[in-house]
């Protein structure tokens, strides 16, 4: 396993989850799609402050070097994209339930009102 | 008058604002009183910005303090700009927003739940003020979500077949779009060790070996923002979203939010971090040319009169991209002119739809006809709004379409310039469409009965027609140096600011 592997994995999600937005008709699973592509972003944010051998950012008496800390900030950040995230899906979940409430069904291939 | 202490304000009144329609929505009338005050005090507080903000200034606000680091050389802290052309947008944004707010006292009154649609509303301006005034890429991606989720719950405010189809399909494509510009904003980090704009682009500055880093990022902004501006292969959800919408709202998705979420934010990425080079020039050159000419075919054949002018939002915003893209000082000039008189008389005629709607029960062109005796206030705006997007002298439209030719002629594009004298024909045909079908010709036996729309609505209209009528007149010399060369100078000044 090289260092470049979780870079390369990180992608082939991010791909899976477009995959899944552009390929399948069932709005639940588009959702879904969405989230896996939301979550190989977060795991490509939370990489950047990898760092092998790193220790936590924290300054005490031991007097650690700055260099051989984690970077902190995509930590902060990836909470942040998180939430934005839960509040994306919650929302999508509420109109996919409202729109099967008007059609009866999840499939996005009859739902017509648009065409055109 | 505006010091850096007050700059946050734009952000925080609209979402108190927002909060605080939610909390007293039982009290009869006072989210309606709300949301006009809340936009009204944005509204003056930009335009104290634009006189309080002297030529070339960047005024700048470190949040918490978290001042620049010597040792380090870098700011740590978010920070909040405000130059010139942060002010131009923030005025364009705060305008608008400030007359839907007036125009929504009547109109929601026929929907449930008005009080919360307030609270969506203000949230949306919170955010577009939000990525106007930010000078740090995350923070700027946070206010783009803000402003993206409240406007998908806003074009599915009505809950109908539509309305919810429409969403969720604007809602994939505008998560797909964010997911693009926060990969771009990662790798960017990951690179430069910034988050901040300035410091961002005095690393690229000092790193001219980056240059797969500088394209792949480019390649993801453009798409994300694209997505966000509806430029042309990524405008699919647009003529779905925006006519779904009730009318104050498309008036605000068509007039502000695809401007400041995608124009605004693409161009001061690219202008004052990664800097303008020929080819992203022929790029966005390339991209407006496109999105105006597709734009413009796709809305000829449209008999839904609300689905005919999202088409010409994709067409106007392509003019937009197109002058910025030229990267010439009049070019610059032209496409911000443009952005300017696009939000007037987009948001105008979108509200004028409603208004039809509002009274005649219909929008489709087909079944209207011969309103003008029975609405003249709405029938001279809309005449008003399409005569200027149409590009006739002497309205406003014509000067900023005037100089975006000009300046493609300058720079020796003849074949885009023709292109762009084109589409304005074009323009001017499907406006002729409207006005023949809609408002002149015999009065329909159904709508005998129909009459003007409520003093609010009427007064928003005229307020819109008015500047269309007079806004050629910010090309004269004291409002040209003052509010728009502010704006051109910011964008020309490139890595520099």
């Amino acid at each position: 396993m090289n260092e470049t592997m979780p870079y390369i994995l990180c992608m082939i999600l991010f791909c899976i989850g477009i995959y899944a937005m552009l390929a399948k008709r069932n709005l639940i699973r588009i959702i879904i799609g969405l989230s896996i592509a939301e979550y190989a972003v977060n795991l490509f944010l939370i990489l950047v402050a990898y760092k092998s051998g790193g220790q936590a950012p924290i300054f005490d008496d031991r007097a650690m070097p700055p260099t051989s800390m984690v970077d902190p900030l995509p930590h902060a950040l990836v909470l942040t994209s998180i939430v934005i995230g839960l509040a994306t899906t919650a929302f999508m979940i509420a109109l996919a339930i409202r729109l099967y409430g008007k059609y009866g069904t999840f499939d996005i291939t009859r739902m017509r009102e648009l065409r055109g | 008058m505006i010091s850096p202490g007050t700059i946050p304000l734009f952000v925080a009144v609209p979402l108190a604002g927002a909060f605080l329609t939610a909390l007293l929505r039982r009290v009869k009338g006072l989210p309606d009183a709300l949301g006009v005050m809340t936009t009204v005090g944005t509204f003056a507080m930009s335009i104290f910005a634009v006189l309080s903000l002297l030529p070339g200034q960047r005024m700048l606000l470190d949040i918490g303090s978290w001042g620049p680091l010597a040792d380090m050389g870098r700011i740590v802290g978010i920070q909040l700009a405000l130059d010139g052309l942060s002010t131009f947008m923030l005025v364009v944004v705060n305008f608008i927003a400030f007359v839907v707010a007036v125009y929504s006292i009547n109109y929601m009154a026929r929907f449930t739940s008005k009080e919360l649609f307030y609270t969506l509303f203000l949230l949306m301006v919170a955010g577009m003020n939000g990525v106007i005034i930010t000078g740090d890429l995350f923070n700027l991606f946070v206010f783009v979500e803000i402003a993206s989720l409240a406007s998908y719950a806003l074009v599915a405010f009505g809950t109908g077949k539509r309305e919810l189809e429409a969403a969720f399909k604007y809602a994939v494509m505008g998560g797909v779009g964010s997911l693009l510009v926060l990969l771009g904003i990662i790798l960017l980090y990951g690179n430069t060790g910034t988050l901040n704009m300035a410091d961002m682009s005095r690393w690229l500055a000092g790193h001219p070996g980056s240059e797969a880093l500088r394209n792949l990022v480019i390649g993801l902004f453009v798409a994300g923002f694209g997505l966000k501006a509806a430029l042309v292969p990524f405008h699919a959800w647009l003529p779905d979203a925006h006519p779904s919408a009730p009318a104050p709202i498309s008036a605000m998705l068509s007039g502000v939010l695809i401007k400041s979420l995608g124009v605004y934010a693409l161009c001061r990425l690219i202008f004052n971090v990664f800097g303008i080079t020929p080819q992203l020039s022929s790029l966005l050159m390339t991209l407006g040319a496109l999105s105006m000419s597709i734009g413009v075919v796709l809305a000829l054949r449209q008999w839904d009169m609300k689905r005919l002018l999202a088409y010409h939002s994709i067409s106007q915003i392509g003019y937009i991209i197109l002058g910025i893209g030229i990267g010439t000082p009049l070019g610059i000039l032209g496409g911000l002119f443009h952005l300017f008189n696009h939000s007037i008389f987009k948001s105008l005629l979108f509200l004028d739809a409603g208004a039809v709607e509002y009274s005649a029960g219909t929008r489709n062109l087909k079944e209207l006809g011969g309103l003008s005796r029975r609405m003249p206030v709405t029938s001279w705006t809309t005449l008003s709004a399409s005569m200027s997007i149409a590009g006739v002298p002497p309205f406003s439209g014509f000067w900023s379409k005037l100089i975006i030719i000009m300046a493609c002629v300058d720079r020796g594009l003849w074949f885009l310039a023709s292109v762009t004298v084109l589409v304005s024909i074009l323009t001017l045909a499907s406006f002729m469409k409207i006005m023949r079908y809609g408002f002149l010709g015999m009065l329909k036996d159904a709508f005998a009965k129909v009459s003007e729309v409520p003093a609010f609505m009427r007064i928003a209209l005229v307020v819109l027609a008015l500047v269309c009528i007079l806004g050629g007149l910010l090309l004269l010399p004291p409002f040209k140096d003052g509010f728009l060369g502010q704006a051109v100078s910011v964008l020309l000044a490139g890595r520099g600011v």
